[in-house]
């Protein structure tokens, strides 16, 4: 990728931009209203009459007042410069200097996305470390087994078309109810969202050495256990990071939804939901940059992985 | 695996016998460092191990020997209706209370019961919410692309950002778009139009750069012009490409019409009977909303599997 650096510094200020943009007539109604209470004259007739207006024939009639929707309290689109300062102060200036911070109470606050953000990290590593050992067990198994292979494998690949998150309150839900709460019940739907990709890409990837290389190892004499550790599992790396990278994505989209239903109150999905209930736009965002942050950081961490582990077994790559 | 081709294979009775062995070798160790070994050398256990081994058995048999396409979905069913099997014993024996765990039976007759309900839910949640969403997201994502295609310098800026999103948890734009564009079903499609966009781009935008140089050339000898290469060449190379993106579009579609109405819905959809349901412990409904959702995946996932067979019938992974 390289010189891709100015094409993707374009697109990426060209999003900020029409990002600002939008939040003007998106937010043209809060804020005219704030302009009205201050004093200032509208035009475009009173609040009834504006409630039921457009919001772009609004901007363009009140072009002198449109830079207060950068600055609006709960704007419905806060601006970007908006979710920046929101992510620093609940997050650096959260646990350094705030009134539970490190400084004023000598330990981590417990109030900032830096917590909340670790609570839902644990739950998605604990349950993707879960989803991805099954899954490579299960592989493994079906590799070997041609009963296995055709019992569950149909099941495996038809489970990828069913959106297996709607089962995430049910399984929140149930674990409560036998006692089981915490970190536990997360964790569970993020390795059943992770298990599934892993299943199917490791299966592929223990069978992708050819024939020539299978006959190689038999006219050594090697035996199952050795063709899978010598062969196999070598050969199946580049479809286990693959497969890796989609897991972890899933294990976190997992973790945030197993936040919703029982009203968590902590994590992303729980700051998320609190967000929405109290109208707290600016928090919804803020929330969502993390965990956009942490997929990102997450999946960027398994690529790098990848490429250490790659080199070191002597792939150009 | 092993044995050579001259002796027959037994691995299917003694892979399960050896298992199901161990099961009980370790449950009586685990019973007994209990106390007791009542708990496990009961009749119940055994009965539910016994069916487990004698299905295992079966279906290795049933796999030993089945090399067809109906034998093989012969086995599958088989595993399938034995898992059913076991967990509506399971349930029964061990008198497991309905608000934890509810029998296949129980889910089968509350599904049956309420179809108008559930056909409700899924005409609000899959046809409306979903599908509407699918299309739109789908058709803008192709259109960008072909767009991004055109100018390399958008390409080489879009498609690392494209990537890059592709793998965020969009979904949780969930309680935004909720709340800009109300509780109905527009909400639940602009949440899906965000979750397939990008996937879709970004595999529509690779396919459209799979062609060789060899083809292009014959292209250019022909005298064709843009769009004639992109119309007989390069969206026909796409189509596998294409097609991979619908389909992982399909599910992703349904997880953010679903996940969507946990924000906020009216009365009526999947995402709204799952979270209502869970709070009033009703779980044979829970599972009925469950079922629906899992049968309009699979079915949603079947028709475009279809037809990606049929449209792209001449690419190796479609010629078994």
């Amino acid at each position: 990728m390289k010189g891709a650096f100015l094409p993707v510094l374009t697109v990426v200020i060209a999003i900020i931009g029409l990002w600002y943009l939008a939040a003007i007539p998106m937010n043209i109604k809060e804020t005219l209203t704030e302009a009205e209470r201050a004093g200032a004259t509208i035009s475009g007739g009173t609040a009834v009459e504006r409630r039921d207006a457009g919001n772009i024939a609004l901007t363009l009639r009140n072009l002198d007042l449109a830079a207060g929707g950068w600055a609006l309290e709960r704007p419905r689109l806060p601006a970007p410069h908006q979710v920046a300062v929101e992510l620093y102060d609940s997050t650096i200036d959260e646990e350094l200097f705030s009134r539970r911070g490190i400084v004023q109470s000598g330990e981590f606050s417990n109030r900032s996305l830096v917590y909340h953000g670790g609570v839902t990290l644990a739950a998605t590593l604990l349950g993707f470390l879960i989803g991805t050992g099954l899954g490579i067990l299960l592989a493994i198994g079906i590799v070997h087994n041609r009963t296995m292979d055709m019992s569950v494998m149909p099941w495996a690949i038809v489970s990828q078309a069913v959106p297996i998150i709607a089962i995430a309150p049910m399984i929140i839900v149930v674990l409560y109810s036998v006692g089981l709460q915490g970190i536990l019940p997360k964790a569970v739907i993020s390795a059943y969202l992770s298990f599934f990709p892993v299943v199917v890409g490791m299966v592929k990837g223990l069978r992708s050495p050819d024939m020539i290389q299978r006959d190689l190892l038999r006219t050594y004499n090697a035996t199952d256990a050795q063709t899978l550790r010598k062969l196999r599992l070598p050969a199946s790396i580049p479809y286990l990071f693959a497969s890796l990278k989609i897991g972890i994505s899933a294990s976190l989209v997992g973790a945030i939804v197993g936040e919703l239903p029982t009203g968590a109150v902590a994590g992303l999905g729980a700051r998320m939901l609190a967000g929405s209930y109290y109208g707290q736009t600016v928090q919804i965002w803020s929330a969502l940059f993390t965990a956009a942050l942490l997929a990102a950081a997450l999946v960027w961490a398994i690529g790098l992985i990848e490429r250490r582990t790659l080199r070191a077994m002597g792939s150009p790559a | 695996m092993t044995a050579s081709p001259a002796l027959p294979d037994r691995s299917w009775i003694v892979t399960p016998l050896v298992s199901v062995l161990a099961v009980l070798a370790v449950a009586s160790l685990l019973a007994l460092a209990g106390g007791s070994l009542a708990a496990v050398w009961n009749g119940r256990f055994l009965l539910i191990l016994a069916l487990w081994l004698a299905l295992w058995v079966l279906n290795g048999w049933l796999a030993s020997r089945a090399d067809s396409t109906p034998g093989r979905l012969l086995v599958a069913l088989v595993f399938g209706a034995a898992l059913i099997g076991l967990w509506e014993l399971t349930v029964r024996l061990y008198d497991v209370p309905p608000v934890i765990l509810p029998p296949p039976s129980a889910i089968w007759a509350t599904f049956i019961r309420n179809i108008p309900l559930l056909w409700g839910d899924f005409v609000q949640t899959i046809l409306k919410g979903g599908m509407a969403g699918f299309a739109i997201g789908c058709t803008a994502a192709f259109l960008v692309a072909i767009l991004a295609d055109r100018f390399d310098f958008l390409r080489r800026g879009l498609l690392p950002v494209g990537s890059f999103m592709a793998a965020l948890p969009i979904v949780g734009t969930a309680p935004i778009l909720v709340m800009w564009y109300g509780f109905g079903w527009q909400s639940k499609a602009a949440v899906v139009v965000a979750m397939v966009f990008f996937p879709m781009l970004v595999n529509t935008v690779a396919g459209l750069r799979d062609t060789t140089a060899m083809q292009r050339d014959l292209m250019q000898t022909y005298g064709a012009g843009y769009w004639q290469t992109l119309v007989k060449l390069r969206l026909p190379a796409a189509m596998p490409f294409i097609f991979n993106g619908l389909k992982i579009a399909t599910t992703l579609a349904f997880i953010g019409a679903i996940v969507a109405e946990f924000f906020g819905s009216p009365t009526v959809g999947l995402g709204f009977r799952i979270s209502t349901s869970v709070g009033a412990l009703a779980l044979d409904m829970v599972w009925s909303a469950i079922l629906v959702s899992a049968l309009a995946g699979s079915a949603f996932y079947g028709i475009v599997a279809l037809i990606e067979r049929r449209a792209t019938f001449w690419h190796p992974s479609q010629r078994g």
